[in-house]
């Protein structure tokens, strides 16, 4: 294995010499392992092991990138990022203040989980699969573990040397269920940022989830049209991330000036309960650490106060060009990109409501709950549950099947009208923007209630 | 690579090395201004073993650590899967030409040119729209070697040219875009700035649309953001031989309308996704899946195609981990009706251009829902405006057993699907108007 650390004091004696507004690099050493099953089977078992590093330079404005797997010839990839950020630099440099850090932010990951044995994690999964196959009905399923240990160094050309790790741990879980042709899914997925408790013990889960995907073969379709919706946690941090969280990325506003408009702070953009935050410095999850991968401290940010929008995710870019502080979301799925202005943790503040208040008045609605998955185009979203019930004369009735939820983020953050007091959050999802896909984060909420709400159906 | 083989060798009975190394020059436009280039170069050397039996993987960045890489493949094989294939030995490969060296000619100046050149083109039309847009160019080696003998070795240039403009009004948004590959360099802006202000133009009014069931057609973007990804899974051998496809015992079968015909194709000269063999090191070919509405054939590699007692269609793509049966480009033939005389058969209905969300849905069972991110309301054989607040609702399966035409201009979709708009005769709607 190569010594990133090594690698790294060479390379900050090279960015030293740089005649460039700023320029940083990256260096990374990680290792991954997965196991899949399908079906009956374990499919898959493979170890994935990976070293590399990047150079950003930034000179009138302009960036240059080179990301590489080979060390060799340091200064001549150092030479290739300073040329290009040169060669498209027409302006000024902006960046706000970060001060220098040199610090080692070692400790946090009490475990390496991809050096824990293999047949430990097989048994477990074994386990599951085997519940899984219990049921009738069930026509194939999958099974999907990995694990990762990264160690990264940042340091640029301020002086910034940090060492920081992370570990990752996913199980997603998908059980089909088929009959005369009609084909039925459920899933879960749980993650943590390293132990491996998080997954274990979820054989109860695993077992309503099996009986969930036969159920839904008999469930009806619902018809399309605007409901009253109850989400519950899960699937309200879905819902938090893809409304309203992308559209607090400031890179999609800053040197858009209709956006500014839309974004103007103090805007009204729901009922005065409404508190949504982006927080990387709440420990312990997904999303959390300490330095972003510009060197910027993480921080939490109100992203909207009593209904009204407070604050926003920067970048050292966009916080200079915005006036704003910076708070520490730069963030790079690998070495192979640059960091772009990301989610860390986002969730909904609990509010006062209790569930059973919430349906207690909907004469007919529907409760969506768990995820499949959510976009935006910033203006509309969609995100799809993993399970749905209608809701009828204020209880919980018949399962139908998974819906998908439309809307414009504008008048349905507005359309809340009930937040409940229960957060949760969700640590089992990937995000992905542009081609920077799956970036640990994770989301949450209390349930909500959302007022015409367009739904998909027959 | 030979080394890795033969340290291999020493610890199990067969493996198999696969190498690949890129590089890749992009230059990035944000807000309409030049904003980043950037270079990357990659290595990853994947390593299969087959050890009592069963199959051991892994992976690593750099080859300075044979010896590693071994020991960690090896250590997976012991709870591996049972390998049911053997690889193949050394074969006679068809001539897929993939790689054009002036790729390499065009130099970061050009690329710039274009990149300004297509901004220049829609701001010139729409001045309020702001664009990110970007040119790429690369090249990617790909070698494989196994214990059987067998060996390929290919090289691949790529380039590509794209353009997202989002165009924004009070809280209204509308976002259009276009993206072509080749492995030829494109140099002509107007192969992305002519469906771009295509869409202005069609996007410049609003219309309302009833909730109800209506007409529809699917551009071939409409076709790739909406139906493609139920068809990408059910051709799929592996949910075939696990019996979660809805046609896997319909070989033969008439599922869908006549008009329907597609393969799989990873032969076509100078496309991205083509090549002379798969990951594995089975020769590419040209593999029908549907032929005039039949279903007749599904896509394999080497160990799903052992398990099923077919043969390998020469589908095997490698993500992180072991090879999997993949598409590699989906073509659809082209019909007999232009997209013209499809829009003057509607009396009322929908043209969708982009779906938003319909991958996130029971995608296996061929449903799909979404929003109509870009999409336009046809009246009396005419497009009439930009839809918004819309989302559709429907089954592959259905929607594609009775379909009214399929448009004879073909054109690509990213890298891996051809297709020419498909005209439905209903598809359940949604809208706040």
């Amino acid at each position: 294995m190569a010594d990133i650390q090594a690698i790294g004091t060479k390379l900050a004696e090279i960015l030293r010499k740089q005649d460039v507004d700023f320029i940083e690099a990256h260096l990374e050493e990680s290792q991954n392992s997965h196991l899949s099953y399908r079906s009956r089977e374990l499919e898959s078992v493979g170890r994935v092991d990976a070293v590399g590093g990047n150079v950003r330079a930034l000179a009138k404005g302009g960036w240059g990138f080179v990301s590489f797997n080979s060390f060799d010839d340091l200064a001549g990839k150092v030479a290739l990022a300073v040329k290009q950020a040169r060669l498209v630099g027409k302006g000024e440099s902006r960046l706000a203040e970060v001060a220098p850090v040199v610090e080692k932010v070692l400790g946090s990951v009490k475990e390496n989980p991809v050096d824990l044995p293999l047949a430990d994690k097989k048994q477990l999964l074994d386990g599951y699969n085997r519940i899984i196959w219990e049921t009738s009905g069930i026509q194939t399923s999958t099974i999907g573990y990995a694990d990762g240990y990264k160690r990264k160094i940042y340091l640029n050309s301020s002086g910034s040397f940090i060492e920081q790790e992370r570990a990752d741990v996913m199980l997603r879980v998908s059980v089909v269920a088929a009959r005369d042709g009609d084909i039925q899914q459920a899933g879960l997925s749980v993650g943590s940022p390293g132990e491996p408790e998080k997954i274990k013990d979820l054989e109860e889960d695993i077992n309503r989830l099996a009986r969930h995907a036969v159920a839904l073969l008999e469930a009806p379709r619902v018809n399309g049209g605007e409901y009253t919706v109850v989400l519950d946690p899960v699937l309200a941090g879905v819902f938090v991330h893809e409304a309203f969280g992308h559209l607090s990325e400031s890179d999609f506003v800053y040197e858009n000036e209709r956006m500014r408009e839309i974004m103007q702070m103090g805007k009204q953009f729901g009922g005065p309960h409404l508190n949504i935050i982006d927080s990387a410095a709440v420990p312990g999850l997904r999303g959390s650490y300490k330095y972003d991968d510009e060197g910027t401290p993480a921080t939490r940010t109100y992203l909207i106060r009593e209904g009204k929008l407070v604050g926003r995710l920067h970048s050292r870019e966009t916080a200079a060009k915005m006036n704003e502080a910076p708070t520490g979301n730069a963030r790079a799925v690998s070495y192979r990109y640059p960091p772009i202005v990301r989610m860390t943790n986002t969730f909904i503040e609990p509010g006062s409501v209790s569930f059973e208040d919430m349906i207690a008045d909907i004469k007919e609605g529907i409760y969506a709950k768990s995820w499949y998955g959510g976009t935006t185009s910033m203006e509309m979203f969609t995100f799809s549950s993993g399970e749905a019930y209608m809701i009828r004369d204020g209880k919980i009735a018949e399962a139908v099947r998974p819906v998908m939820l439309t809307g414009n983020v504008f008048t349905t953050l507005q359309n809340i009208d009930a937040i409940g007091n229960d957060l949760d959050m969700n640590q089992g999802g990937g995000c992905g923007k542009g081609e920077q896909v799956p970036l640990p984060v994770s989301n949450g909420s209390p349930h909500i209630r959302i007022r015409h709400c367009l739904v998909g159906g027959k | 690579m030979e080394e890795i083989l033969s340290l291999a060798r020493k610890e199990a009975q067969e493996a198999e090395v696969f190498l690949v190394s890129s590089e890749e020059t992009q230059v990035h436009f944000e807000a309409n201004r030049l904003k980043q280039l950037q270079t990357r170069q990659k290595d990853s050397v994947s390593l299969r073993v087959v050890k009592d039996g069963r199959i051991g993987y892994a992976t690593a960045t750099l080859l300075d650590n044979a010896a590693e890489l071994v020991r960690n493949a090896v250590e997976t094989a012991q709870f591996g899967t049972v390998a049911k294939f053997r690889f193949p030995e050394k074969t006679v490969y068809p001539q897929v030409d993939v790689f054009d060296d002036s790729v390499n000619a065009v130099t970061i100046d050009n690329m710039i040119e274009l990149g300004t050149a297509m901004i220049d083109t829609v701001l010139a039309h729409t001045t309020d729209i702001i664009c990110d847009a970007g040119t790429n160019r690369g090249t990617v080696s790909v070698r494989i070697a196994n214990t059987k003998g067998g060996e390929a070795e290919y090289h691949k240039s790529f380039f590509s040219l794209g353009l997202e403009g989002s165009l924004i009004n009070g809280t209204d948004m509308l976002f259009v875009g276009e993206s072509q590959g080749s492995c030829h360099p494109l140099l002509d802006p107007a192969l992305i700035t002519g469906d771009v202000l295509r869409q202005l133009e069609l996007a410049k009014d609003r219309a309302a649309v009833p909730t109800r069931p209506l007409p529809v057609i699917f551009t071939p973007t409409g076709v790739a953001s909406a139906l493609i990804f139920s068809l990408m899974s059910a051709f799929n051998g592996k949910s075939v031989l696990e019996g979660a496809s809805p046609i896997g015992e319909k070989l033969g079968w008439q599922v869908f309308d006549e008009k329907l015909s597609l393969w799989d194709d990873a032969t076509l000269a100078y496309r991205p996704a083509s090549r002379p063999c798969d990951d594995e090191g089975v020769p590419s070919r040209r593999t029908p899946l549907i032929e005039r509405g039949v279903v007749s054939g599904f896509l394999y590699d080497l160990q799903t195609a052992a398990r099923a007692g077919a043969e390998s269609t020469g589908n095997g793509e490698r993500g992180n981990g072991l090879p999997a049966p993949s598409p590699s480009a989906f073509v659809i033939a082209p019909g007999g009706a232009s997209f013209e005389e499809m829009l003057a058969d509607i009396k009322e209905g929908l043209v969708i251009e982009h779906l938003m969300g319909a991958s996130q849905g029971n995608v296996l069972g061929g449903e799909f829902s979404g929003n109509v991110l870009l999409g336009y309301k046809v009246e009396n054989g005419k497009i009439v405006g930009r839809v918004k607040d819309t989302m559709v609702s429907g089954n592959v399966y259905e929607l594609l057993k009775e379909i009214n035409a399929v448009g004879k201009e073909a054109k690509w979709v990213g890298g891996s699907l051809l297709t020419p708009p498909i005209y439905c005769p209903r598809l359940s709607v949604a809208s706040k108007g």
